[in-house]
């Protein structure tokens, strides 16, 4: 049974935080973190803004693009590593407010960034197992970093949704495969407010290390090479990596265009491979071939093999924004206003 | 505010679920499980109906003196919402400067967060309203 995308949905916070305007409070030079990173801005959720208000909002604009009933949405997946409870699933929420409620399975998924492109995996073998007719995995964060943290000037919030059905495939997943082992390159404990990352594990043996080994995997077993995709989406916890192990696998700065957002919102975690793919979607042609490789720490990597279908024009991409719209409608912040957002400052009481 | 209450209006908070009265049409948000127009003839008729979502402020308040859970949000704008639908709806006005509301601002519906029990309580999820966006242009063909 053929399996792909059916819809898709994205949402960003409308807020922004440049690195200068946290380097000047730090002490650090700003500029030069910026360029170091590749990061122009990040994106800062509100104070009434949670994993669960970015999921409901992507969710309902994969749902505007489309005349699927949501009472034939049989799972939802929601992956995040901020999930507003620690008990009680994001998820329970997303289906109520999406009208999918009560006839489903739900449940969260945790895999550091690449926790939203497991859901999609299980919504895949779900539909195509014919247990349910259509799957939702969403992928969204509000990622922090410790004040003053190199994190800080990376760790954004965003998020996108994915209707994973059999019919009216706007996108076919052709393929997928993973790649994951026992890393300690980026944990945080049950409790902490801020992850700690293992120094000298962040960059070759793990973002590098499993991204290649997932892309080389993939294209072994599809017989493909890079010159046949229109479109890669790499995972971004900065600017840097994506083009780098773009290049380290053999594709151009051209295919990796569009889906690149860390350099204009920052790193958002586990939205941030189905953000950029949803980006990809935005402007996608019929026959397009899209590749797309997520990364979490901990450490995996799961790559999928796409193909748009002809569907790609009957979808209604332009009843939701896109993220081209999103990442455009944008408001500054100073680094007292964001830190009051972020609930940086400690309250009477205890808020946040 | 009780659990149990905040959860028996999760589906009007959510989805801006009101009701319509099947005798008159009337709609009514919250919703009602009587008409106050039909009384008897309206019982048994009054059925789900959910707003789209959008409206205009017909007026508003700044709220500088905000209750502590609301703290980190001051100033905030309170409005009454004309939906286009015709009925009122009261909420929130968010992601814009209190100088930027204006009457007969076209604002859509969102849901956030409208607060929580403290740090270790429930956390209560609702609409609230935000400047509508102007539907972006259509891309020229590639
Ligand atoms: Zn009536």
């Amino acid at each position: 049974m053929e399996v792909g995308i059916v819809s898709y949905g994205a949402y960003l916070p409308r807020y922004r935080i440049a690195p200068q305007e946290i380097g000047r409070v730090w002490g650090t030079d700003g500029d030069a973190m910026s360029r170091n990173l590749l990061i122009f801005s990040k994106s800062v959720p509100s104070p009434d803004e949670d994993v669960i208000t970015i999921s409901i909002e992507a969710a309902r604009n994969m749902m505007r693009r489309c005349d699927v009933d949501p009472c034939d949405i049989g799972a939802i997946y929601v992956g995040s590593e901020s999930h507003p409870y620690a008990v009680k699933p994001t998820g329970t929420v997303v289906a109520e407010a999406i009208g999918a409620s009560p006839n489903l399975t739900v449940a969260d998924y945790e895999f550091a960034c690449k926790a939203g492109t497991a859901g999609i995996q299980t919504c895949m073998g779900l539909v195509g197992s014919g247990m349910i007719e259509y799957g939702v995995a969403i992928g969204a964060d509000t990622s922090q970093g410790a004040p003053g943290d190199a994190l800080e000037y990376s760790a954004s919030a965003g998020g996108a949704a994915y209707l994973i059905g059999s019919k009216n495939i706007v996108a076919r997943i052709d393929r997928t495969c993973s790649f994951t082992t026992d890393t300690p390159d980026f944990w945080r404990r049950e409790g902490q407010c801020y992850p700690s990352h293992g120094g000298r594990f962040t960059g070759e043996p793990a973002y590098f290390k499993h991204i290649m080994a997932a892309s080389q995997s993939l294209m072994e077993k599809m017989s493909s090479k890079p010159a046949d995709y229109a479109h890669a989406v790499f995972h971004q916890p900065n600017g840097k990596f994506p083009v780098r192990v773009a290049k380290q696998l053999g594709f151009s700065e051209k295919q990796i265009e569009a889906g690149l957002l860390t350099p204009f919102i920052g790193n958002t975690y586990s939205g941030a491979v189905p953000l950029g793919l949803a980006s990809v979607l935005d402007i996608a042609k019929p026959g397009d071939r899209i590749f797309a490789v997520a990364y979490g720490s901990g450490a995996g990597s799961d790559a999928f093999d796409i193909t748009v279908t002809n569907e790609i024009l009957e979808l209604r991409r332009d009843a939701a924004p896109t993220v081209k719209d999103l990442v455009e409608h944008k408001k500054f912040l100073d680094y007292a206003t964001y830190a009051k957002f972020r609930g940086k400052i400690r309250m009477k009481g205890g808020a946040e | 505010m009780a659990v149990a209450r905040f959860w028996r209006e999760n589906e009007p908070r959510y989805n801006l679920t009101g009701a319509k009265c099947g005798n008159c049409g009337r709609l009514y948000f919250p919703p009602r499980t009587v008409c106050p127009v039909c009384h008897r003839k309206s019982i048994g008729k009054m059925g789900p109906f959910k707003l789209q979502g959008t409206g205009e402020v017909i007026t508003f308040s700044v709220v500088h003196d905000a209750p502590s859970q609301f703290e980190l949000q001051k100033p905030y704008v309170i409005a009454i919402i004309q939906m286009d639908e015709g009925i009122r709806v009261t909420g929130q006005v968010i992601d814009c400067d209190p100088a930027e509301v204006n009457i007969g601002m076209k604002v859509q519906a969102v849901i956030r967060r409208l607060g929580e029990e403290g740090a270790s309580g429930i956390i209560y999820y609702g609409y609230k309203f935000m400047p509508l966006t102007p539907p972006a242009a259509p891309r020229p063909p590639e």
